[in-house]
């Protein structure tokens, strides 16, 4: 494997782990508003999350490339106040990773903390618990399986996904070239043998981590970890 | 010491619209059928509802009121759930261990070996929840609810989920609270037999409102409220252990109005017992009964006749000394005698059934 494949999969390995890392940052909050929140938004705000999963990438990657552009919303008042403009740079990336990916992490998180029911929060409550006490020691650890199955789906779907990057990130190597767009590119230039050993190393590392979430799943399931 | 509670809450198909005070000691039964808002008050004064309007005072202090909601978390109220509510990711130690490290040192009342020694549960202590019996959860359920010292614990149903053997296993433990918590407790239940056993004051729930509010002993032997018609009504007596006979296995218990004598009880003299009489073991005589295999037969008086659910049979409230009797008897008995009130005559008691340790009303 030459070195311009293997800066394109720590490139790719780099934008899956810092995706993952914010998005369950980000996402946790947000899941467990929607588990328990009230707010007439809710539906609207789950349809929203849940957007990327039925949107073409490219259509994704394009209205990103627009709003974070020189000219665009974002980017000009981003440009006004001096910081660099996001597209075609990692932080692009990362942005339009974490979009992507979002239904991903939040929807497994959000499904936790519904399981993990109101009763266990209210015994908490009733053993002098305050609400974040109840978040932090109740909620999160109940809803372990459902953090661990985002943080892989947002992995691996982070280091899968191809159209918001060629659209955000366009393709420089050694920047925001990832290991799928480089597979693309030995495809397009009949280079079979890279291609082989880029699809190989992805096919491995998606069955491993899959492999990880099931095992670990069915672990838990056996001590009756859950509610 | 009370609970004043003024409560308003819209449920789906009935409204909760409670306005009563309770005494803050003892035990204090809320009975009802399913349906009538039990839980869902007792959900009110934990503060779990926060929805409900109205008022909630315990001990003074206010716990709601227009201005303001205590939440569940400051209220320092032990709850304890009608089905499992144990942590399923934590062993029974750390089950325990929550609600007593959240309770600042100098205000814990219990430690963690005293409850495990209450409730038995030494053995358990590293087990998970998903491997005890139903029992063993509510035992757990109930020792870390009281670890978290609580100024007034809630028991909603905790019997109801378990089989017959595990709430006798449970219940001595509950009347053993009376004597270790020295808290007031609120126990739901629907079972009559259980509220006998336990309550010393009683709240009759119907169709989310209260239909009476009085001393148990009084309650179960008013004639206009349903608890006399049930089939296995009856009163209770507090006593006190006397005298033990063990050559006919039979010890003797004082109630304010004489002895009674009971299936022999290993408990010392001068422990404070409650016993409970069954209506339907109640026969009435108009002379002294000579002659008799009744071993309990004590002077009473007429205060009250009442029809029964059942039309061949009567309720007569007698008073035993100063205390309430409830006797069902058919109704030709009561014809053919002329029962009247006033009348006094001789009760004779067939079965009274003595009820586990409870502690002397004066202990509260």
């Amino acid at each position: 494997m030459d070195s311009a494949d293997l800066i394109a999969l720590w490139i790719s390995f780099r934008l899956a782990a810092t995706t993952t890392l914010l998005l369950l940052l980000l996402g946790t909050p947000l899941a467990w508003w929607l588990a328990i929140g009230s707010s007439r938004w809710r539906t609207a705000i789950d349809a929203l999350v849940s957007l990327p999963l039925v949107l073409p990438p490219t259509v994704l990657g394009f209205y990103l490339l627009i709003l974070l552009g020189p000219q665009g919303a974002l980017g000009a008042p981003l440009r006004w106040l001096g910081v660099s403009v996001p597209v075609f740079s990692f932080t692009g990336l990362v942005i339009g990773s974490m979009l992507y990916s979002l239904p991903f992490a939040v929807q497994p998180l959000r499904d936790a903390f519904l399981s993990v029911g109101t009763r266990a929060l209210e015994v908490a409550a009733t053993l002098r618990a305050s609400p974040w006490d109840r978040f932090f020691t109740i909620a999160l650890p109940l809803a372990a399986r459902g953090a661990l199955t985002a943080a892989v789906l947002s992995f691996a779907h982070t280091l899968g996904e191809f159209g918001v990057v060629l659209m955000i990130g366009g393709n420089i190597p050694g920047r925001t070239r990832t290991a799928s767009i480089a597979l693309f590119d030995h495809a397009e230039a009949l280079e079979y043998a890279a291609a082989y050993r880029l699809s190989l190393v992805l096919l491995g590392v998606c069955f491993v981590l899959l492999l990880l979430v099931y095992g670990v799943n069915r672990r838990l399931r056996a001590v009756g970890s859950t509610a | 010491m009370t609970l004043a509670l003024q409560l308003s809450l819209p449920r789906a198909g009935f409204r909760l619209e409670v306005a009563c005070e309770l005494p803050a000691r003892g035990i204090t039964g809320l009975f009802g059928r399913s349906g009538s808002g039990k839980t869902t008050l007792l959900r009110c004064i934990a503060g779990l509802e926060p929805a409900v309007r109205g008022q909630i005072e315990f001990n003074g202090e206010p716990w709601q009121d227009a201005q303001r909601f205590v939440p569940a978390h400051l209220r320092a109220v032990g709850y304890v759930f009608q089905e499992s509510s144990l942590f399923p990711h934590l062993d029974v130690r750390a089950n325990l261990e929550y609600g007593l490290q959240r309770v600042p040192p100098a205000q814990r009342r219990l430690d963690l070996e005293e409850a495990v020694r209450q409730l038995d549960l030494a053995s358990l202590l590293r087990h998970r929840p998903a491997q005890l019996s139903g029992g063993e959860r509510q035992r757990v359920a109930i020792a870390r609810a009281l670890l978290s010292s609580p100024r007034l614990l809630l028991l909603d149903e905790p019997l109801s989920s378990l089989d017959p053997r595990s709430r006798a296993e449970i219940l001595p433990h509950l009347e053993r609270l009376r004597d270790v918590a020295s808290i007031p407790l609120i126990y739901v239940s629907h079972v009559l037999g259980e509220i006998m056993r336990l309550a010393d004051e009683l709240v009759l729930l119907e169709a989310g409102r209260v239909r009476a509010v009085g001393p148990l002993q009084q309650l179960l032997t008013r004639s206009d409220l349903p608890l006399a018609q049930f089939t296995d009504s009856g009163s209770v007596f507090d006593a006190v252990i006397e005298e033990h006979d063990p050559t006919y296995q039979l010890s003797y218990v004082r109630i304010s109005a004489g002895r009674l004598a009971v299936a022999l009880k290993q408990a010392p003299i001068g422990q404070h017992v409650r016993v409970r009489i069954d209506a339907r073991d109640v026969s009435l005589a108009l002379k002294p009964p000579e002659l008799t295999s009744i071993l309990n037969v004590l002077p009473a008086t007429v205060r009250e006749l009442a029809g029964d659910g059942d039309p061949a049979q009567t309720l007569v409230r007698l008073e035993l000394g100063t205390e309430p009797l409830l006797a069902r008897i058919t109704r030709r008995s009561a014809v053919q005698l002329g029962l009247t009130p006033g009348m006094r005559l001789h009760a004779q008691i067939k079965s009274v059934a003595l009820m586990e340790s409870s502690a002397a009303p004066s202990n509260w």
